[in-house]
């Protein structure tokens, strides 16, 4: 190999993944920076600068055609920029949110926002790559960054038990992700997506598909879908609320983008698609049911983000291109209602434990009090259930329709039902928030508060896009372009 | 002929040593035997001519991590687990579905052994386990995920301070 | 270059009983010297000069009771000991004492000796630990803590050498050296920052002065061999001098152009019959040992002339001047080879 030559082509691939380098190096020089004005109030400007920098880039080249870099590591342009522009969309607001947020738990300390920048490094990494290893390498930076932002705030047991908790469950999925690598490479000689695909196709044998098994339980873990979603309620309900927002957003995003990618082009279509809609099933019922009981309004969020990973497990099911794309569509939406939904109880909090031990009846009333924060929870409530004409019926549809088409009619039927109960849970948050009274000692009269307009804009943002996804399809048809059978061919070829 | 006994012996070792660290109910002890399960690795890299792998894993994993395992073990003192007395059902269910993951990976690993490619001679071995090779491979191929690598490594170590410093932030 | 096996046993056999010689002339010459630094004669009874001292102390160890502390660990406690001679001892195995004089001419043998010092931690710790005495397990934990920073620091100056010679291998690593004018290729003039640290970091790799926190005398009463007697002590005593002549082998080789001879280019030139044979093999192995005799010398030097550190001294040293130091002059040294390459 020449060498001078390589490095030619590192100059080239450096500025077809510019949005990496901008955010990898500003975690970088944040890092410097804090430890020289600690807590300045430029951190989480440059923090936030850089996401929507790479922002930017990314929606820029959505429109571009799907290419590789970095030896074949990584995939550039169409769906992954589109999943790349979600996962920094997820940060930067993330970030907004989160500044007033840490403000208000007394913990804004500059390692954080360093922390949300090398995460959203490893899960650009993750949801584009184009091998196991660079899968593995992206999901082990998310993963570790997450921990730690799951479990800073040390003054609250809570968070730190549900560090604790994540990470060893997180440790041990990982495991099983590279017992599935191995298991996968020992089959078929390269770790390379389309490689992998070739290798299959002439010989699958049962260590491939003992692979392909471990690495699905890997994934599974990481979207949080039944039976491996045990961590997902402590773990939401642990960690700083505006931290839970990203974590179930951008983590899911890049998670499930990578499985559609190794699904799309690494794994013949035929075999799976009945696991797969197994899991779905489960992991809708699961996470729609106990949803129901729940008290802790996060905890209850925590279920319904599992049963959400269920309805992405549908589109996924399908095997088809629409349903890879209507995943994708899927995942937008939920980022920005999730997002929203977790903003506002960012701001709704009075118990000083990050929200672990709030219960939902202690918000009676404040619709009322704050009408703002009541009507955008009701917008991403309708939203989450599915209403129309919301993003998310919107969302559902891209899903549930390529089940129909690919002969799933009974689980696309499942889904509907699940869906259906899932509405008394989110409903009943309004019900809560307008139709109760607020009590005697309710603690909200107790812990006025104003409402910081950075937040507000990114809870109005959020409710735009809802409404503009939900009437217009232009998104819809943008995703609907990704993952065409012509470009597996060209990858093959 | 003396590389396959000396593969046995080490394997054997390395096994007897694994299952040690398990049974072993002194933490200090079970350190000790993963050293030797570490120690039996390196060597087994050694019987393929992969000298750099087997010193690195020497350097890595016996010289870093488990000092650090044992220096941890030794501040916080750690008591000696109690003899298991009593036998709770989830151990039971524990065991019988790790025994059943065991016996499917066993089956996978059974079932494709004539997969394994031939192996290369020991030439070939030596020339691509070599540093200059795995150098060239590491920062042109693989010089992305390298890169990621470094930033995970930081970020290990910044959420390491953060979360152990001594006064809370 | 393959040696038929007997002459690498051989050679082995010759250089582990010149070690363990060796350790004895280090000892005799630590208390000679600290006696002379301190206005005193030092050992001058047994033998001429009190040359025999340190044999009359061996056979003193030999006789000594053995005793196990109760509640010790039996076996580790009789572990550790062993394990640090071994790996002082192995040590030896990857120093070129002359052009191709060497028992183990590894590809990647500047790794193996940074592997030979991290794992020699554990024979310190073991013992620590193995004891069931506060003392011994303070000594033991300082030790790793210690030694554990500091590869650190030498790994990194290592590096540097490796850099320059873009070779893994000591002996490549020596003969890069015989290049420019005279000593001026040894590395020390090219990586003279490097050579520092090197120097530093040795001296509490091997627990010398004033690195010695692990058995503080004042502190800890012996440290981590408190409950040492009879020859198992005498094995810390013997690994302890083996190993700082091995770290003086390891800083000559590195950057004190090994085996050669000061400038051995020029006296080649001179005399072109000498190359490959006999007498300058001789010649390049009393180079060697001269210049690690005299390294050693500074241990001893250095041992009766500064303090102890306090810990948290050497910890700041460790790891707010010493690694940023070395990270620095990594990324110097290798601009510079870029450029002069």
């Amino acid at each position: 190999m020449d060498l001078s030559q390589a490095y030619s082509m590192m100059m080239t691939d450096l500025g077809a993944t510019l949005f990496l380098l901008i955010v990898a190096v500003s975690g970088l020089v944040l890092v410097v920076f804090d430890a020289f004005k600690p807590r300045h109030v430029a951190t989480p400007w440059i923090a936030g600068l850089a996401l929507s920098a790479g922002f930017v880039i990314e929606m820029m080249s959505i429109g571009a055609p799907e290419g590789l870099a970095w030896y074949d590591m990584m995939r550039t342009g169409g769906s992954a920029a589109f999943v790349n522009s979600l996962v920094l969309g997820s940060g930067a607001l993330s970030i907004i949110l989160t500044v007033p947020y840490l403000k208000k738990i007394g913990h804004n300390i500059g390692e954080v926002y360093a922390m949300i920048l090398f995460a959203t490094v490893g899960m650009l990494v993750l949801g584009a790559a184009n091998n196991l290893v660079t899968v593995f390498v992206g999901l082990e930076t998310m993963s570790i960054c997450l921990y730690i932002l799951t479990g800073f705030v040390r003054s609250e047991s809570g968070s730190t038990e549900s560090a604790l908790k994540y990470f060893l469950l997180g440790a041990f999925s990982t495991g099983f992700f590279l017992y599935g690598i191995a298991l996968i490479y020992g089959a078929t000689g390269s770790m390379e997506f389309g490689a992998i695909r070739i290798a299959a196709e002439q010989s699958a044998g049962v260590m491939f598909w003992g692979g392909v098994s471990l690495l699905l339980v890997g994934f599974l873990f990481k979207v949080s879908a039944a039976p491996f979603h045990m961590w997902t309620p402590d773990v939401y309900q642990g960690a700083p609320t505006t931290i839970t927002g990203f974590m179930s957003t951008a983590s899911k995003a890049a998670a499930f983008a990578a499985l559609v990618v190794v699904l799309w082009k690494a794994l013949p279509a035929e075999r799976w698609a009945d696991v797969l809609a197994v899991f779905a099933v489960i992991t809708m019922v699961i996470g729609n049911v106990i949803a129901l009981s729940q008290q802790n309004i996060k905890r209850m969020l925590a279920y319904s983000s599992i049963a959400h990973a269920g309805y992405v497990l549908v589109g996924l099911a399908s095997g088809s291109q629409a349903g890879y794309s209507g995943a994708l569509f899927y995942l937008m939406v939920y980022t920005i209602m999730n997002i929203g939904a977790f903003g506002v109880l960012a701001l709704l909090e009075w118990d000083g434990k990050e929200g672990s031990e709030q219960t939902l009846e202690s918000l009676a009333g404040v619709g009322y009090r704050k009408p703002f924060l009541g009507w955008t929870m009701a917008v991403f409530m309708f939203s989450l259930s599915g209403f129309p004409p919301l993003a998310g019926f919107l969302g559902k549809w891209a899903v549930f329709a390529p089940a129909i088409d690919a002969d799933l009619v009974w689980l696309a039927i499942i889904g509907v039902l699940t869906s259906a109960v899932s509405a008394y849970y989110y409903l009943r948050v309004l019900v809560v928030f307008f139709m109760k009274p607020e009590g005697e000692n309710s603690p909200m009269a107790e812990h006025s508060f104003d409402i910081p307009r950075s937040s507000a804009a990114v809870l109005i943002a959020c409710v735009v896009l809802l409404v503009v996804f939900g009437v217009t399809t232009f998104a819809l048809d943008v995703t609907s372009g990704f993952f065409a059978a012509d470009t597996v061919t060209q990858f093959l070829g | 002929m003396t590389a396959s006994i000396l593969f046995f012996v080490l394997a054997s070792v390395a096994i007897a040593a694994a299952l040690g660290m398990l049974i072993s109910r002194n933490p200090v002890n079970s350190a000790l035997w993963l050293i030797l399960n570490l120690f039996c690795v390196a060597g087994l890299y050694l019987t393929v001519n992969a000298e750099f792998i087997a010193v690195i894993q020497v350097l890595v994993y016996a010289g870093a991590i488990m000092v650090l395992f044992l220096f941890v073990i030794m501040l916080l003192n750690l008591s000696v687990l109690p003899d298991l007395k009593r036998i709770e059902w989830r151990r039971i269910i524990a065991f019988i579905m790790g025994m059943g993951l065991l016996a499917m990976l066993m089956f996978i690993v059974a079932n494709t052994l004539d997969m394994v490619p031939d192996p290369v001679t020991l030439q070939v071995a030596a020339e691509t386990g070599s540093a200059t090779s795995l150098a060239k491979v590491l920062f042109t191929q693989y010089a992305m995920p390298l890169e990621v690598i470094g930033i995970l490594l930081l970020a290990a170590t910044i959420g390491a301070v953060v979360i152990a410093k001594k006064k809370p932030v | 270059m393959n040696l038929a096996w007997y002459w690498t046993a051989l050679i082995a056999f010759v250089i582990v009983n010149f070690l363990l010689i060796s350790a004895s002339v280090l000892v005799y010459a630590e208390r000679k010297v600290s006696g002379y630094m301190q206005n005193r004669p030092g050992p001058n009874r047994v033998g001429p000069f009190g040359f025999l001292q340190p044999f009359a102390d061996v056979v003193k160890l030999v006789f000594k009771e053995n005793i196990v502390p109760a509640l010790a660990n039996p076996f580790v406690h009789s572990l550790a000991p062993m394990m640090m001679v071994v790996i002082a001892m192995t040590a030896g195995a990857l120093i070129p004492f002359a052009h191709n004089v060497v028992i183990a001419d590894m590809d990647v043998s500047v790794l193996v000796l940074l592997a030979l010092t991290s794992i020699s931690v554990y024979g310190v710790t073991l013992a620590g630990w193995s004891s069931n005495s506060k003392y011994s397990l303070l000594g033991g934990l300082r030790s790793s803590a210690q030694m554990i920073s500091y590869e650190l620091s030498m790994g990194l100056s290592v590096l540097s050498v490796v850099l320059i010679a873009s070779s893994l291998s000591l002996t490549e690593i020596v003969t890069d050296q015989a290049g420019g004018w005279g000593i001026l290729g040894w590395n020390v003039f090219r990586n003279p920052i490097g050579a520092i640290l090197f120097i530093v970091t040795a001296f509490a790799e091997t627990n010398r002065a004033p690195f010695d926190l692990p058995e503080a005398e004042q502190e800890l009463v012996g440290g981590y061999h408190t409950e040492y007697s009879g020859m198992k002590f005498g094995m810390f005593f013997l690994a302890e001098y083996v190993n700082f002549f091995i770290a003086s082998f390891v800083i000559v080789t590195l950057f004190f152009g090994g085996y050669m001879l000061p400038f051995e280019s020029l006296i080649l030139a001179q005399w072109p019959a000498l190359a490959g044979s006999i007498p300058l093999m001789i010649m390049q192995i009393g180079t060697v040992i001269i210049k690690a005799g005299f390294f050693a010398y500074v241990f001893i030097w250095v041992r009766w002339t500064l303090p102890r550190f306090k810990y948290q001294q050497l910890m700041t040293l460790g790891w707010k001047y010493l690694l940023p130091i070395a990270l620095v002059n990594a990324m110097l040294v290798a601009v510079g080879v870029m450029i002069f390459s």
